[in-house]
């Protein structure tokens, strides 16, 4: 609650290990609420959450230490080069020196930017900037990542080598948190949720709610639901 | 209405803009499609007479943007990227201020941004800075108006903003457009490019041929296929290995894969060897995306 008003209501919803979960619904539908809750950045006025084991009212402190976290407005520094940013990012996380090489090194690899690791994020293109952000949210293994609408502005090539990332995170057993405003994203989620004033008014896999909404895409759900909205903007 | 010829712009080694030439008729809706980085907000500056071009003209409404920029400011509405507004002056004040500006008043030309500005009426006491993004959006559009321009600049105007209030904006500017608004838009998404008249595709400072929705799909000379199945991250990661792939992306629940001179036989049989299954492949259309993806 923010004064008056029920930002968000009676939402209850369960993430399991690898699973890719989409956190869709319009501007002003309590999103960003919800999110900075379950990243221990804000209290819930009532109700329980447990986010990686620990409670979000007393141990907001070890779940910012077992998540990652990525949004569009924070996720590097853009005055810092990639070799710094990994360092910074590191020993916030509580990696040795020595682990803190061992990933940078491996990371500079698997995306290509070994020859860009001088330069400062913000001359490097959004794309990299975006899977750099990614990458370095992982650095210290969390069980379960949020990414805050990751895909942004992103040419279509980038954003889905950017969801190839995704799928192997989750491969590996990690969970993954995810808005986009981008439709075709929502499907490939194993499970949607999709919030409309404030409360999540479907909960499912996109090819149940496909089936329960009779429309052949996520698109068209999205649609169906977020039509009945009250609040609209707010 | 807007006219461009060869405008090229660097910043420092970066070429941002690369012998850009393009024009805009009167009362259409310019599609710039194209993701960041690709010379959008550069080409805007430029036309709205913030920034000098290092080479090539440009002209809105017949004036020069070096030459004549006074009196294009005087013409010209602008929505940049970032909103921009007075965020500890409320919605009334921001309309009032900007109507000032160019010397006329909210009520003069209230008629032209009315159906807008309704949706904001109820929080016209609030501060600029406490709206959503989708509502901040719309007072940036009605400021843009206010002084009824001859030609609109939106530079990504629905970033960040959901699809069904996408949708509602772009029922906006088709009004306005109807009205004999000159509109030039960029977005990143290329799924709005349809309710453009006519677009053009960006990519690192080039801009590709103009032309409407469908002159770019009939310029697409990939042969182009949908294939479905229930493994779909398994279907995506075979048919990346197929021998005349182009391309191959996931599209949705579906993925897109662009070939030359393939049967649909060979993409059948090539399945069945590989064991995935139910597989349904049809040849489709491309989308903007689907041409934005061939560009590489």
């Amino acid at each position: 609650m923010f004064g008056h008003f029920k930002a968000v209501s009676d939402i209850s919803f369960e993430v399991g290990k690898g699973e890719i979960f989409g956190f869709l619904g319009a501007n002003g539908a309590g999103k960003t609420t919800a999110m900075r809750m379950l990243s221990g950045l804000s209290h819930p006025t009532s109700g329980k959450a447990k986010v990686v084991g620990y409670d979000v009212y007393t141990e907001t402190e070890k779940i910012k230490q077992n998540i990652g976290y990525m949004s569009q407005k924070f996720s590097l520094y853009d005055d810092l080069t990639v070799s710094e940013n990994i360092k910074v990012f590191g020993t916030i996380y509580g990696l040795s020196k020595k682990e803190i090489k061992v990933k940078g090194a491996e990371l500079s690899h698997v995306l290509h930017m070994e020859s860009s690791m001088h330069k400062r994020v913000q001359s490097l293109p959004l794309g990299w900037k975006q899977k750099l952000a990614f990458s370095v949210a992982m650095l210290h293994n969390p069980k379960l990542v949020f990414l805050d609408e990751p895909t942004g502005g992103v040419d279509p090539i980038t954003r889905r080598q950017f969801w190839e990332m995704i799928y192997e995170a989750s491969d590996k057993g990690i969970s993954i948190f995810v808005t986009t405003h981008y439709m075709d994203e929502a499907e490939y989620c194993s499970r949607v949720s999709i919030m409309v004033d404030g409360e999540i008014k479907a909960l499912d896999s996109p090819v149940a709610l496909k089936k329960k909404y009779k429309v052949e895409t996520m698109d068209d759900v999205f649609h169906a639901l977020a039509r009945g909205a009250k609040r609209g903007e707010v | 209405m807007i006219k461009t010829t060869h405008i090229s712009k660097c910043y420092g080694d970066v070429k941002a803009l690369d012998e850009v030439t393009f024009d805009v008729v009167k009362g259409e809706i310019f599609g710039l499609i194209g993701p960041d980085g690709a010379g959008k907000t550069s080409l805007f500056r430029i036309l709205t007479t913030l920034m000098l071009p290092d080479e090539g003209q440009a002209e809105v409404g017949g004036y020069d943007v070096v030459r004549d920029y006074r009196k294009i400011r005087r013409s010209i509405g602008y929505m940049p990227g970032h909103f921009s507004l007075y965020q500890d002056l409320t919605v009334e004040e921001n309309l009032n201020f900007f109507a000032s500006l160019f010397h006329t008043t909210v009520a003069e030309n209230y008629a032209l941004v009315k159906d807008i500005y309704v949706q904001l009426e109820p929080f016209k006491k609030r501060k600029a800075g406490k709206l959503s993004g989708g509502m901040k959006q719309k007072l940036a559009l009605c400021c843009a108006l206010i002084h009824k321009p001859d030609v609109l600049f939106l530079d990504e105007p629905t970033t960040g903003v959901d699809p069904v209030s996408r949708k509602e904006f772009w029922q906006m500017l088709r009004n306005l457009s109807d009205g004999g608004l000159t509109i030039l838009v960029s977005t990143p998404y290329m799924d709005e490019a349809a309710q453009c008249d006519r677009i053009a595709m960006m990519k690192e400072g080039h801009l590709m041929p103009a032309g409407t929705v469908e002159e770019q799909r009939h310029a697409y000379t990939n042969q182009l296929w949908s294939v479905k199945g229930i493994k779909m991250s398994a279907i995506l990661k075979i048919f990346k290995t197929f021998e005349g792939a182009l391309s191959c992306y996931a599209f949705g629940n579906e993925l897109h894969l662009a070939t030359q001179g393939v049967e649909k036989s060979e993409l059948e049989t090539f399945a069945r060897s590989m064991h995935l299954g139910e597989v349904k492949i049809s040849a489709i259309k491309p989308s903007i995306e689907d041409c934005f993806i061939a560009l590489t």
